[in-house]
């Protein structure tokens, strides 16, 4: 088991940030709505978001805080911060940008 | 914003580490209590959950370090953990971390403290202002021998007024005098040096306190006027600010203090405690004079002018006062030149960066000896690092964690060897406080930062040189030699064997070097004066002029003084000498000339050294009369007829005929006869002797001072005392200086050789000790390598004896190989010190021998104690160790 390769760490990276967009959500709910909104089509596995998690909040794209989830019991919940927002905006465009261009290469054949 | 939540995270992380890891922790648990209960709720037993969870989230553990991973000084944690780590390591074989602290020391030390001296000594620039373009000028010796003569004040005269090549001109000459004491102070003589007024500005050098002197000062008729140094000043005025306007009694003369030069300055030596200006110093008749040689010059070369075109310039005007003078013989005909800071330290040169290649060569065998230490155990820690590789340790981590360990030990090695480096140059200042520019040794930044990329070049080395081996792919055949017991790690014994040969043939380029110096310096040592040296002493007297005018005054007291020293019972004998007895310098020369010969060719000079001494002088110093008689009592002041010659003077002058009643023209042109024929006496040991004349001390009208020797049966020196006392009582202002016995003056004036010789031999011991050590290390460790095969050998019958010489061989191979090496880097090497040495060939047979046999003697007890053992193994025992 290695560590994820560029893309594939540079999509977590995206996909957590669009999770986060509308509100704060602890890990395993950032998990498991991967998961549904995806169609169950994106198995990732689950703990392999929190070194991802990490790394955004030492890069101050999101921040996180402690509070009571829904079963009562104390969870750390992130939020997008400021530039968390900024920073998924441009990698949102960098996404469309390269999907485009490998839809492209692919519908060729 | 981002940077400020970023440093805020960072923050956090430094401060908070421990509850950052315990929320980690929480925040995983919480995702799999939570899938755990979903999974529960989905119908699963508790167990089933579990397990479920788990495959979904994949090993906690390891992801818990991939998320750490993240963290800001997460990588300052993995350091600290492997610094905790080796330190760990260490302490478990306290043993072999001293041993390697020490000798990294032992490395550090020796380098930092020389590295200073060199650096403070040879290589900083002059504290002057633009010390570039301070030049020291020369007068080419006038037979053309020698370049750098000192200077006559006439042709500094005409070389100030004509030369253009200069922004500044300014003289210096030496001098002495009788410090009075006022109250309780006793008297004494101070070395002093005469500038003139325009010396301190050229250096760009202002007086702590007070004022230079001015144009007025430097003139015959001014008012007497002196500037001190600052040790002077708080030593002997309490350093005190109201000194600046009074007066000090010099030679019995009122001197006004006009200032006092700061602490840093000595010029031109550590030894001179004031100054006077050279114009009011010297009579008109000496520093006016053309080839009167007793002066030094310093210029600044304007920016622009190259050194040859000065020199040119000045061996033109030079020249031109030869030809304008054709009787003169003593009048130079060119002129030299070298930078300022060459003239000070020039003869320094060779010595010391001989001993910081020593030094140099002592930090390789050092850091060789530790890196064959950090071998060892790396062949004895095999097991572990290969455990460790089988796990997954990567190959980096490894080499990073035997890089820390060296580093450790090169950083506690270099931090003691800075504590000894202090220590050392302590005791080299004190010891050699008359040493050119020793007061400008200090450890600076420079030299901090040398020691600290000696430190790092040592760790790297050591490290490197002891992971070389440890190569991961190797952990399978590791695993294996450990499982079966024959003789392992080959490779490793090949390359400790490798670096013990470099070992050792540093270590006898080093004992060469230091056995070719011990020779020279027993060879000076050794050299015979001519006169007795043991048993006698010799103590130094001023007569202040303004006291002691007349000539029959100081005759007077030289009579009485005399006579009273040898009525002290125990006394043999005594005798006056001026300037200076045998052993203690050149002491100046004069010419002559012989009626009756013809006039030796243009350009050629008879001269011969000059010396005043009373009529016992020769029967006090055991110097024997060869022919005629000494001194009668026809020598008295305003009388002086009479010239003894020594043996070498009459071999070059009167080769055929008997010089006894012959006549010399000297000391302006008066005519000597010739009474008698001395042996030779050495102005210097390690100097070929030279013609001298002696002059009676008592009939000549301007000398006033002298040295006393005084001999006797044994132990001279509880003699000094009552002289001291004799003389006080004689005259209570006239201080006694340089009270020194014989065997003190010789041993003072090879005390270069003595401490470069001493020195060099010190480094040679410390690398044979190392290479010994290095030799039992390695061979011991190769008997415990092979116990079992050794024990096989013994049971299955070989004898005893063999096994003793096959283990002796084995370790005297790599020494052996080592010796050849140095022998021949030494070939190269000693040329390095030929100028160092005195009547001692470079390639000298007998050292090169006795080097050789010491080396072979010291590899040879290294190796016997492993070899016997390994011969006394029982072989039972031996097998049994599996």
């Amino acid at each position: 088991m290695g560590k994820p390769n560029d893309l594939v760490q540079g999509t977590l990276d995206l996909l957590i940030l669009k999770t986060l967009l509308p509100d704060a959500m602890h890990g395993w709910a950032i998990a498991k709505r991967i998961q549904q909104v995806s169609g169950e089509v994106l198995q990732v596995q689950q703990g392999s978001l929190y070194p991802a998690l990490h790394r955004l909040e030492q890069q101050g794209w999101i921040k996180a805080k402690w509070q009571e989830s829904e079963t009562g019991r104390q969870a750390k919940f992130y939020s997008l911060t400021i530039a968390g927002r900024k920073q998924l905006e441009s990698e949102t465009a960098n996404w469309n940008r390269l999907s485009a261009a490998i839809d492209l290469i692919v519908s060729e054949i | 914003m981002r940077w400020l939540s970023k440093i805020q995270m960072r923050v956090q992380m430094l401060l908070h580490r421990g509850a950052a890891d315990a929320h980690l922790s929480d925040e995983l648990q919480f995702h799999l209590d939570r899938q755990i209960a979903e999974n529960i709720d989905s119908g699963m037993s508790a167990e089933e959950a579990r397990f479920a969870a788990l495959r979904l989230f994949g090993n906690p553990a390891l992801l818990r370090e991939q998320a750490r991973a993240t963290w800001t000084w997460n990588s300052l944690e993995l350091l600290l953990r492997d610094v905790h780590y080796g330190v760990r390591t260490l302490v478990r074989t306290p043993g072999f971390a001293a041993i390697a602290i020490l000798v990294i020391a032992l490395g550090i030390g020796s380098n930092v403290a020389l590295f200073t001296i060199v650096r403070s000594v040879l290589l900083k620039p002059l504290p002057f202002s633009e010390p570039d373009r301070l030049m020291r000028l020369y007068e080419y010796s006038a037979d053309g021998s020698f370049p750098y003569n000192q200077n006559a004040g006439g042709v500094f005269a005409e070389w100030k007024k004509q030369s253009r090549s200069f922004s500044d001109m300014a003289i210096c000459g030496y001098s002495g005098y009788n410090l009075s004491g006022s109250g309780e102070q006793l008297p004494e003589g101070v070395r002093a040096a005469s500038f003139s007024w325009d010396f301190l500005p050229m250096l760009g050098v202002q007086p702590a306190l007070g004022r230079n002197f001015t144009a007025d000062d430097d003139r015959p008729s001014a008012n007497p006027t002196v500037l001190l140094s600052w040790g002077l000043w708080k030593r002997r005025f309490g350093g005190s600010t109201s000194i600046v306007n009074q007066t000090v009694l010099l030679d019995a003369k009122p001197y006004t203090v006009i200032g006092v030069m700061p602490a840093w300055f000595s010029y031109p030596n550590p030894a001179v405690q004031l100054w006077t200006p050279i114009y009011y110093k010297e009579p008109a008749t000496e520093i006016n004079a053309i080839d009167s040689h007793d002066f030094i010059v310093i210029g600044r070369l304007k920016s622009g002018v190259t050194e040859a075109q000065a020199l040119a310039e000045l061996t033109l005007i030079t020249r031109r006062i030869h030809d304008q003078n054709p009787d003169n013989a003593f009048v130079s005909k060119a002129a030299s030149i070298r930078p300022m800071l060459d003239s000070l330290v020039g003869d320094l040169k060779t010595p010391l960066y001989v001993l910081l290649a020593a030094t140099g060569c002592l930090l390789l065998i050092a850091s060789l000896n530790v890196a064959n230490l950090l071998v060892a155990r790396a062949a004895a820690r095999r097991k572990e690092q290969a455990i460790r590789s089988a796990l997954g340790g990567s190959r980096l981590r490894l080499l990073r964690q035997s890089l820390i360990e060296s580093l450790l030990l090169s950083v506690m090695g270099g931090a003691l060897g800075f504590l000894l480096a202090i220590a050392v140059i302590e005791w080299f200042v004190s010891t050699r406080h008359e040493m050119a520019r020793v007061e400008a040794i200090h450890i600076d930044s420079v030299v901090v930062v040398f020691g600290a990329g000696l430190i790092v070049l040592c760790a790297v080395f050591a490290g490197l040189i002891a992971s070389a081996s440890a190569k991961s792919r190797q952990v399978l055949i590791a695993l294996q030699e450990l499982s079966r017991a024959h003789s392992a790690g080959q490779a490793r014994a090949r390359l400790r064997a490798v670096l013990l040969s470099l070992e050792v043939g540093l270590t006898v380029v080093l004992l060469i070097g230091a056995g070719l110096l011990l020779k020279s310096y027993t060879r000076l040592r050794t050299t015979h004066l001519g006169c007795l040296t043991q048993n006698v002493l010799k103590m130094d007297f001023n007569l202040p002029e303004s006291r002691y005018s007349q000539p029959a005054q100081r005759a007077n007291f030289f009579d009485s003084l005399l006579s009273q020293v040898r009525n002290i019972p125990g006394v043999q004998a005594a005798g006056l000498i001026f300037p200076v007895v045998p052993g203690d310098g050149y002491g100046g020369d004069s010419g002559f000339a012989i009626p009756g010969h013809p006039a030796p060719p243009k350009g050629k000079l008879l001269y011969a050294l000059h010396r005043w001494a009373d009529p016992a002088y020769f029967a006090a110093m055991g110097i024997p009369i060869l022919h005629g008689h000494t001194f009668d009592d026809s020598q008295r002041p305003g009388h002086a007829t009479q010239v003894i010659v020594t043996e070498s003077f009459v071999r070059q002058n009167f080769s055929a005929e008997d010089p006894i009643g012959k006549h010399l023209l000297t000391l302006g042109q008066r005519p000597f006869e010739i009474v008698g024929v001395v042996a030779d006496t050495r102005f210097e040991a390690g100097e070929p002797t030279q013609p001298m004349m002696y002059f009676a001390l008592d009939a000549v009208d301007d000398m006033n001072g002298a040295t006393l020797v005084v001999r006797s049966a044994h132990d001279v020196t509880q003699y000094a005392m009552p002289v001291q006392r004799l003389i006080a009582g004689m005259d209570r202002d006239l201080p006694v200086s340089e009270i020194l016995t014989m065997d003190q003056v010789v041993g003072r004036n090879t005390l270069d050789a003595n401490f470069d010789a001493t020195l060099l031999s010190v480094f040679a011991g410390l690398s044979l000790v190392l290479a010994g050590v290095g030799l039992f290390g390695i061979l011991s460790y190769m008997v415990a390598q092979r116990t079992s095969e050794i024990g096989i050998r013994i049971a299955l019958g070989a004898q005893r004896k063999q096994v003793l010489g096959q283990v002796l061989l084995d370790g005297l191979r790599p020494a052996l190989f080592g010796l050849g090496l140095g022998l021949a880097a030494s070939l190269a090497a000693v040329r390095e010190v030929a100028s160092m040495l005195y009547e001692t060939q470079p390639l000298d047979p007998a050292v090169f021998a006795a080097v050789s046999a010491v080396l072979l003697l010291v590899a040879a007890l290294a190796c016997l104690v492993p070899a016997w053992r390994a011969s006394r193994l029982d072989p039972m025992q031996a097998l049994r160790t599996e």
